[in-house]
């Protein structure tokens, strides 16, 4: 290619890509910041959840709740600090990364005085995310901290176990996805229901 | 393998099948300046951008025009998104006050989005809001376009017949973005909202938990970026956790939808190659044998997910599935995807050259790793990056005709062109310069304190972590096995070349062989024309892409996963 050319080439290209950086990244983000607000509001905010005209989190996104009244999320690379995200990215034949399940293994058996039986621990409670935020947990890691719930609330375990069936969410049209409970929703749905005894 | 997960499968499948020929079509008239529906809206602008950038539409070029305009493009955006990374801190829309990025980091950012790759040795909550939009956002668009345009003038060397030129860049690429990437991106981010993906603008929010404590959340303008990620077969995420993280992916419908989204425009491009060329069953064929190596991946990597690890089942873990928990092996995945919709999303990405990743890849079990790893090396065909992935197939294609050629002793010819020593000679330069690329640099690392030093899984496992990086540079796929410590100088170098490579060194012989097609005449099927419409010839080409792919990298995943599934299942640990 002659010099001439090969100037006009790189004219082209340049005056193409300042068009389509206004046009792809200012015009068209800008219009769905637009749209979104105007008709889905606050979904695209970030499903924040209220309490008493508080925000408490987000729905989406899960927290570290520590204390024995509540249900506890799964473990977080993050420590569910939501300004940050990731995996813990430990391989399957990482000495520290078995070593630390079997830790948490303990520990639950630790927080559940005892009822938790080994060989039967989900494993989604025991495991981090691929967010670091995951918000849900699956049934099964919720009924394991049941009992712990229902002796710190002074209600029967039964109820407890009924209000996990009532919040679980089944497969997305049937066959999307596998069944989980909300741990923000789930946590404010005990304090309403079962208030702490002051 | 479970009744719910063969339906999904099934259902993927069947929705693939059935918009491939809608959306290819609709691409082919596209590249070849057909009206549309969509022409009383693009056309004036179209024209609008043609005047301001002083283009000449109705001009076409020779191979060798095209190719210096697509690289030009690609030079010029990566010095352009080099200053915007280094100076973001004084730039507006930055709530958070991000500063510059170091310039490894950002050289290696700006290599990244131009090449297709979206390798993320960045963290994206590191990243202002204008440099996500105009930065990433843009670039998201610019590449697939190039990419696109390869495709279009590569398919018009075939469809021509002694023609000097293969189309004009410009068009091509402002067509792709024009008619094709934007009004889908634009359909697909407001449902994305509609799901729960955020985009706003304002400062990261703080709230007070029910325990008292207090939890910063990110905000942002994320679905506009995230629908264009997918669909353009990009894959740099808006935050670190890639779609992963709730923001991006936030349902199994979106799950769903993601993973489909990925697969669309390279699917419907091998359907647009049919129509161009005059045979819709020429598309059908490449479409068949990127769906058969796609099913195979899918079905594998469940397998080995739902399976679960056995190390976990000795410190009393239970990864059965339940009708209370999904079970598998749930380090790095998401509860709400669990093992199926991590599977198959993480098949989709690393087949179709995304890189967007909703769960850890460097916590899947050895197997299911070193299957994703295999789609990248098979040089991104199964159905592959928009455009890349058909015009890399397209040479598979080339050479599948020339052993068949071969065997019975006469010039293979393919869609009408006879297949001669310069084609040869520049198809099997794609075919080796990416396993050569990849064998290298990961050989160069692996002898080197600095390559080294960013293992972070020890045993056979760092070794996976470093091949599946150098591969996924060069594949221009961009997904990672995360733990590695990428964003050192070395890797930031390292990998930048990688992707250079894996994206220039390619498309310039891709377009040679355009051109060099384009000028030939067509020559009349006869009885013994090799028909490339035939499930023979489906077959053949299967053949030829797993055997060059498994010849090449078989030792090198021998040394990594396939060690490491062994030693897994007699228990041992590193």
């Amino acid at each position: 290619m002659k010099g001439t050319s090969l100037r006009r080439v790189f004219k082209n290209a340049a005056l193409l890509l300042v068009l389509f950086i206004i046009l792809t990244g200012l015009i068209y983000p800008f219009v769905i910041v637009g749209l979104g607000e105007l008709v889905f509001g606050g979904k695209a905010g970030g499903n924040l959840v209220f309490v008493d005209g508080k925000p408490v989190g987000s729905s989406l996104i899960g927290q570290a709740f520590t204390r024995d009244e509540y249900f506890h999320p799964r473990p977080s690379a993050v420590d569910y600090d939501a300004s940050l995200s990731g995996p813990a990215n430990f391989g399957p034949t990482n000495r520290n990364y078995i070593e630390s399940v079997g830790k948490r293994v303990d520990k639950l058996g630790k927080e559940n005085n005892g009822q938790v039986i080994k060989g039967e621990i989900p494993v989604d409670i025991v495991t981090s995310s691929g967010s670091g935020l995951d918000p849900e947990i699956t049934p099964a890691a919720a009924r394991l901290q049941a009992a712990r719930i229902a002796v710190r609330r002074g209600v029967s375990k039964e109820k407890i176990d009924s209000l996990i069936e009532e919040m679980t969410v089944g497969r997305e049209l049937g066959f999307l996805g596998e069944y989980r409970v909300n741990v923000l929703i789930l946590n404010l749905e005990l304090d309403k229901r079962f208030p702490l005894k002051k | 393998m479970t009744a719910i997960g063969l339906f999904q499968i099934l259902l993927f499948i069947a929705i693939l099948i059935i918009i491939t020929p809608f959306l290819g079509s609709y691409i082919a008239k596209v590249f070849q300046r057909e009206r549309t529906f969509l022409d009383p809206v693009m056309r004036p602008v179209e024209r609008l951008i043609y005047r301001l950038a002083s283009v000449d539409e109705q001009r076409e070029m020779g191979w060798r025009e095209y190719t210096v305009s697509a690289i030009a493009i690609g030079v010029l955006g990566a010095v352009i998104l080099y200053v915007v990374l280094r100076i973001q801190g004084i730039l507006p829309l930055n709530p958070q006050g991000r500063g510059s990025l170091s310039p490894d980091l950002a050289f290696n950012t700006a290599i990244s989005f131009v090449t297709h790759t979206n390798w993320q040795a960045y963290a994206g909550e590191n990243l202002a809001y204008l440099t996500q939009m105009m930065g990433l956002t843009a670039q998201n668009f610019i590449a697939a376009g190039t990419a696109m345009g390869v495709a279009a003038a590569l398919i018009r060397g075939f469809a021509r017949k002694t023609a000097e030129t293969v189309g004009n860049f410009w068009v091509d690429m402002t067509r792709s973005i024009l008619w094709v990437l934007l009004p889908l991106a634009l359909v697909f981010a407001i449902f994305l909202v509609s799901q729960g993906v955020i985009q706003n603008l304002s400062p990261y929010v703080t709230v007070k938990t029910l325990e008292g404590t207090s939890q910063s959340i990110a905000m942002g303008p994320v679905a506009s970026q995230e629908a264009i990620k997918i669909l353009g077969t990009n894959g740099g995420g808006f935050f670190n956790a890639n779609a992963a993280h709730p923001f991006e992916n936030p349902t199994p419908l979106t799950n769903f939808l993601q993973a489909i989204a990925m697969l669309a425009i390279p699917a419907a491009l091998t359907y647009a190659f049919g129509k161009m060329v005059g045979n819709a069953r020429q598309g059908w064929a490449l479409f068949a044998a990127m769906m058969i190596l796609l099913t195979v991946g899918v079905i594998t990597v469940f397998a080995a997910e739902q399976g679960g690890n056995p190390l976990l089942t000795r410190v009393g873990v239970d990864q059965a599935a339940t009708s209370r928990q999904g079970g598998g092996n749930m380090e790095g995945k998401e509860v709400r995807f669990g093992p199926f919709g991590s599977a198959l999303y993480a098949n989709a990405t690393t087949a179709a050259a995304v890189g967007s990743v909703n769960s850890s890849h460097d916590s899947f079990t050895p197997i299911g790793g070193s299957v994703l790893m295999f789609n990248m090396m098979l040089s991104e065909v199964v159905f592959g990056g928009v455009g890349a992935g058909l015009f890399t197939m397209l040479i598979f294609a080339v050479v599948a005709v020339f052993i068949a050629g071969l065997m019975v002793g006469r010039t293979p010819e393919y869609i009408g062109k006879k297949i001669e020593a310069k084609e040869m000679k520049m198809a099997m330069l794609v075919v080796l310069i990416f396993p050569a690329t990849i064998l290298i640099l990961t050989a160069l690392a692996v002898m080197t304190g600095a390559g080294k030093a960013g293992i972070f899984n020890p045993g056979p496992h760092g070794f996976s972590e470093i091949l599946y990086g150098v591969t996924s540079a060069a594949a221009n796929n961009g997904s990672a096995f995360g733990g590695l410590k990428a964003n050192s100088q070395f890797y930031n170098v390292l990998l930048g070349i990688s992707m250079m490579i894996g994206r220039f060194a390619i498309i310039v012989p891709v377009l040679a062989i355009a051109g060099s097609l384009a000028s030939k005449k067509a020559v009349p099927e006869s009885a013994g024309t090799f028909p490339t419409t035939r499930p023979l010839f489906v077959g053949l080409l299967i053949g030829v892409v797993i055997i060059v792919g498994a010849l090449t990298f078989f030792p090198a995943l021998a040394l990594g996963p396939f060690v490491e599934q062994l030693l897994m299942k007699a228990g041992i640990t590193f």
